[in-house]
């Protein structure tokens, strides 16, 4: 932690404790934490997120209690963890959702990122990290996906385990390794269900260092001013508890709506068919989460030079991820918060609309008017960021920034007053 | 920080109490929260209902002849069903208490301080009917019946073969090992042809 | 410098007009190669919807004297016909019963056991080695109507599908189980259908290579005025007809809509048996949540009134 300890060990034990391992000052200093103290509910997701990694491990690990990873049995048993055993439609359902609203919560949290300039120096890595975890996420979901064995299960494994056999040479050794055969079938289901279960507890490590690489700079905040006195911050606890806890209920009621009341609505009806290896669903759609990437992956239909349309499709797939990794040197503009960019926010804000688009268009069937529309949606998240942002760092005038957080903060309130009584003698 | 911990001091105190109670109130039902989403999460170990569905099992028994015993498989466990003979009944009941070496019933369908009189060991009325669970009380071998190698043993009930116990056809431990009388779980007559075991 | 920024924003929002564009073909260009199921008022809809016992049992009845003679139902245990929100569940016995019975337990209740003990369950091996045929218990579950996958296809030239989830493995649900049991009809007289398969318009398929040749003109496409019938064939034909099951409740029509009403609802209940405790449990978490975010909120604004 990066700022000076404030914690006094109170009783012989804990200075017993402190000399040999400061783990009460960990938490109390993690708790004191200095934050910006202008976040408003964007910055809430972290906590969400945190929950929801919670969530998805114990109600995993308990069906996993009940699950049978094998292609005679998964399907059945899960029939069994929905009839059978005890609150299990309650566990698989929030399972289920969880990971859903875990997708919600994070392409929240992406999109903070990316408005406020939080990937931006000195906070690459913590973007980074943070890029890392969501590829383990897409991964972890994907896998996860698998396991129940209907329909859609065995042909998205089919499918995205097969764009893996479009990298030259190797692309079908790599293939056969996935699979452990010479198709989708029972060792591909066994092991998808080990990695299903590891690579959380993986996420959640690199959820650590993401929280570590927080706490040496600091949040940011919406104005992107840094910290500039004492004056500035709050303590995390109880300021940002409470807060984070509100937002977390407010979440959580939108959960509880779809796990109870429709557990289904984001799911697809063919997996409610069990996996079967000589029929293809009429339409194979990924689940809602991994639509704006199947959209740019099927948007490539045409060769380029030597690549062929299969290999460009996965290269612009995998590229629209990997371009997150090296963000923060293709944004330079020194501003962080785009609330003091006005050009950069009108192309944000298009970016956000061309992202659900493309999640739209991910889930039509691959033909016209939809594979053009694709392209060209495509086209603009890749200009946004290899031109847009770097063009924007050159060429555009940021508006006047705050002095400080403080400042910022007693304008906002002053501009309120004034707007409250400008509005009086309206009445 | 310095300067809201200088504004939450200054205010009054009585203004306070009220003031924690409501943080206190949200510590308190987030507590509650918690604790209620264990219940599901614990409860999910308990028995499921097809489980449960096998709690129980139903046994005909208007195919046993006097003298024959029955394996059924109850709970993943083997229950001896046993018809005896009118010479069996009289032999067992002749056994005097005293030379027993476990004196208690060991019968769950009834008081567990009950004595293992030949009354104890069977349901009232149906004499002819010892049900009992196959499981030697030493180390949870297998005991063999009279039909079967050792002919049950030198009182011609049960007989196990892993260090020698003897059972009279109650099921009662005459001799070896073994420190208690075969259990007899909780079960039911249903009609005259029917039990219900668990 | 001054003059960028203007020019940057007015770039920004030329792109608006292509996009909104593009959105509307899209728009107009959505629709389904089959009809429109018909949407049906469920008992069982809505945060507070519960299964309608009666319709469910009668569903049961149209499954069983009609259904299973083809379709399989292999995930529902008898069992699950007396468990709570079960058609056969009750919470005490009928008078007569001895007190030794517990009817609200699913493998104890007579309804549940009378059904069971209709059905011929295969087990074994017995002590010779052979399988056998006894009566079934609650804890059964429904027998397969063909031993295997092989016979099934020999019997209907498919297998016909499980029914036992049918109504989450469709989208439409129940409402396309009605639809599709009462959607039989004549096809267009210009559509040469293969012996042996029957047309539904809200079956998922695709008629246009089904046209007879003299509607077509010479490059393939249909004579004016006509379109392809919406739907497609399969090889179940309309499998109920007004009066052929009995219901004990008289009062209730004996019409196939009523029959594929029930039936839908059977089915609804055995893909989802647990939904009424699921909604049950919801809007206790509901309510508890609100509380607690209300809790929050007065927690929030009494801690931040502080801060400036």
């Amino acid at each position: 932690m990066s700022h000076p300890s404030t914690y006094v060990p109170g009783s012989a034990f804990e200075r017993f404790l402190d000399k040999r391992l400061p783990i009460i000052r960990m938490g109390a200093d993690f708790m004191d934490f200095p934050t910006p103290k202008n976040l408003n509910y964007w910055y809430t997701f972290g906590g969400i997120l945190s929950l929801f990694l919670v969530i998805q491990i114990a109600t995993g690990v308990v069906l996993a209690m009940h699950y049978t990873p094998h292609v005679d049995f998964a399907f059945w048993s899960v029939e069994h963890i929905m009839r059978d055993v005890n609150y299990g439609d309650l566990l698989r359902y929030t399972h289920s959702n969880g990971a859903s609203m875990f997708f919600v919560a994070v392409y929240l949290h992406m999109f903070r990122g990316l408005y406020y300039g939080s990937f931006k120096e000195p906070r690459e890595v913590l973007w980074i990290l943070g890029v890392v975890i969501f590829v383990l996420m897409m991964a972890t979901a994907f896998m996860g996906y698998v396991l129940p064995w209907g329909q859609m299960s065995y042909w998205g494994a089919t499918v995205i385990t097969s764009l893996f056999s479009a990298i030259p040479v190797v692309g079908d050794s790599i293939k056969t390794l996935l699979w452990g055969g010479f198709s989708v079938d029972n060792p591909t289901l066994n092991r998808f269900f080990a990695l299903h279960f590891l690579l959380p507890f993986a996420i959640a490590g690199m959820v650590v260092l993401h929280i570590w690489a927080l706490h040496v700079p600091g949040n940011t905040n919406p104005t992107g001013v840094e910290i500039k006195s004492k004056k500035d911050t709050i303590p995390f606890h109880p300021y940002y508890t409470v807060k984070d806890g509100f937002a977390i209920i407010l979440f959580l009621i939108m959960f509880a709506v779809f796990v109870f009341y429709m557990p289904n609505v984001l799911g697809h009806a063919d997996n409610y068919i069990e996996a079967n290896a000589m029929v293809t669903p009429a339409h194979i759609v990924p689940e809602w989460y991994f639509l704006p990437f199947y959209a740019m992956l099927r948007a490539v239909t045409f060769d380029i030079f030597f690549i062929d349309a299969k290999l460009g499709g996965v290269l612009v797939m995998f590229g629209s991820i990997l371009l997150l990794f090296i963000l923060p040197w293709l944004d330079r503009s020194k501003v962080r918060s785009m609330r003091y960019r006005p050009a950069a926010k009108i192309f944000f804000l298009f970016f956000v609309a061309d992202a659900i688009w493309l999640g739209w268009l991910g889930g039509k069937p691959a033909e016209q008017p939809y594979i053009w529309q694709a392209q060209i949606a495509t086209a603009y998240y890749f200009i946004y960021f290899l031109i847009i942002l770097p063009l924007l760092s050159i060429m555009e005038t940021p508006k006047e920034l705050p002095k400080s957080i403080s400042e910022a903060v007693l304008a906002k309130k002053k501009k309120q007053v004034e707007q409250a009584s400008a509005a009086q003698p309206a009445e | 920080m310095s300067a809201t911990d200088e504004v939450i001091s200054s205010s009054g105190e009585e203004e306070g109490t009220r003031r924690d109670f409501i943080h206190l109130l949200a510590g308190m039902t987030a507590v509650g929260a918690g604790a209620a989403v264990v219940v599901p999460l614990v409860d999910q170990m308990n028995p499921a209902a097809s489980v449960m569905a096998m709690a129980t099992k139903e046994v005909a028994i208007d195919a046993i002849e006097p003298g024959q015993v029955i394996k059924v498989v109850w709970q993943g466990k083997p229950v001896f069903v046993r018809r005896r003979t009118p010479e069996e009944i009289e032999q067992a009941a002749a056994m005097p208490l005293s030379s027993l070496k476990d004196p208690i019933a060991r019968n769950e369908n009834i008081d567990d301080k009950e004595p293992a009189t030949a009354e104890n060991r069977v349901m009232p009325g149906k004499e002819e009917w010892v049900v009992v669970v196959g499981i030697c009380t030493h180390l949870g071998c297998v005991p063999l019946g009279p039909n079967e190698t050792g002919a049950g043993g030198e009182w011609k009930g049960w007989f196990c073969p892993c260090h020698g116990s003897h059972y009279d056809n109650l099921g009662r431990i005459m001799k070896g090992p073994a420190p208690q009388n075969l259990l007899i779980m909780p079960y039911e007559f249903l009609s005259d042809t029917m039990i219900k075991i668990g | 410098m001054m003059m960028k920024k203007p020019l940057i924003i007015k770039l920004a929002l030329s792109l608006l007009l292509p996009v909104s564009l593009l959105a509307m073909p899209a728009a107009l260009a959505a629709g389904g190669g089959t009809k429109k199921v018909k949407d049906i008022e469920w008992s069982f809809e809505g945060p507070f919807g519960e299964y309608d016992k009666a319709a469910v049992q009668r569903g049961f009845q149209v499954y069983k004297q009609v259904c299973a003679s083809c379709h399989s139902l292999k995930f529902v245990a008898f069992r699950h016909l007396g468990q709570e929100g079960g058609p056969f569940y009750v919470k005490k016995c009928p008078t007569g019963f001895p007190d030794n019975i517990d009817c609200s337990d699913p493998m104890q209740n007579p309804a549940v056991k009378a059904i069971a003990a209709e059905y011929e369950i295969t087990d074994g091996p017995d002590d010779t080695g052979d399988m056998f045929k006894r009566p079934g218990i609650p804890a059964d579950y429904f027998p397969s109507p063909y031993p295997n996958d092989k016979i099934a296809i020999m019997a209907n030239g498919v297998v016909p599908p499980d029914l036992s989830l049918m109504a989450k493995a469709r989208s439409g649900g129940p409402d396309y189980i009605y639809s599709l049991l009462t959607g039989y009809e004549e096809v267009a007289d210009f559509v040469q259908l293969d012996p042996g398969v029957y047309y539904n318009p809200y079956f998922p398929g695709d008629l246009s290579s089904s046209i007879k040749p003299e509607f077509l003109d010479e490059e393939g496409h249909l004579k004016d005025g006509l379109h392809v019938p919406l739907g497609g064939v399969l090889k179940m034909k309309a499998p109920l007809m007004d009066n052929m099951i009995e219901y004990a409740d008289e009062s209730i029509p004996a019409t196939v809509d009523q029959y594929a009403r029930d039936v839908a609802e059977f089915l609804m209940w055995t893909a989802e048996p647990r939904l009424e405790s699921r909604k049950e449990t919801g809007l206790i978490v509901l309510i508890y949540l609100i509380i607690f975010g209300g809790i929050v909120y007065a927690s929030y604004r009494q801690l931040w009134s502080k801060v400036d």
